[in-house]
């Protein structure tokens, strides 16, 4: 049991950026992730006291201990990732406010080519600017 | 700040038809106040998560500035403040 809830919190660690961080459903908000952190924090709950309460019947007082701390330690380390270091970012204070002009610029696109602003805005109805940390 | 040839990769592995920009000296990332100093691979400069709407006038007409790397305007949402801009 206690190995069992160690899988998942394992799990729960290592899957939201391969997986579930694809899907906005669970990427802006974790669910899937606290969900099976949860079922391993059960399933250690569980194997710790079966443990500690009939140790002539299941042992595991020493891996249940350790596999309990390192459940813990993932589950911080998830958690300051997700919830504290994704929120380590610039307010952004100095851009440009809606109502003001966009300011002009020319940069080269994936081509090589340059792409500048205002021309773009000559064929479109709207151009919309998409900010990224590079590749995603 | 991805290289052409990054940015070229990933239009093809996804794509994307819309041009993709790159700027390397983060010139116009900084122009637009989104400058995340030191918050790329190895301390290098890259932008933070932001999305203008821009009309064809020039005029900005929405900002989205995202207080959480991982949570980034979805199409439905542009395309609704496309309409109430009368875009």
């Amino acid at each position: 049991m206690n190995w069992a809830g160690f899988g998942f919190t394992l799990v729960a660690a290592i899957s939201y950026v391969p997986i579930f961080a694809r899907f906005p459903a669970t990427r802006d908000f974790p669910w899937a992730n606290l969900l099976l952190f949860l079922l391993g924090g059960w399933a250690l709950a569980v194997g710790n006291k079966r443990a500690y309460g009939q140790p002539e019947r299941y042992g595991g007082k020493v891996s249940g201990a350790v596999l309990g701390v390192l459940s813990l330690a993932l589950f911080g380390l998830f958690c300051w990732g997700n919830f504290i270091f994704a929120r380590q970012i610039p307010s952004g204070a100095g851009a440009p406010q809606v109502g003001q002009m966009a300011p002009d610029f020319t940069l080269p696109d994936a081509t090589g080519s340059p792409v500048t602003l205002s021309e773009l805005r000559k064929t479109s109805r709207a151009v919309l600017l998409i900010f990224y940390r590079g590749y995603w | 700040m991805d290289s052409n040839a990054d940015s070229r990769r990933l239009c093809q592995d996804q794509g994307y038809t819309f041009p993709f920009l790159s700027d390397p000296k983060a010139e116009v990332i900084r122009r637009y106040g989104v400058l995340h100093a030191g918050g790329g691979e190895n301390g290098r400069d890259i932008a933070r998560p932001g999305e203008f709407l821009v009309d064809a006038a020039g005029g900005i007409r929405w900002i989205n500035l995202t207080e959480d790397i991982r949570v980034r305007a979805r199409p439905e949402a542009v395309l609704r403040q496309v309409d109430l801009a009368g875009l």
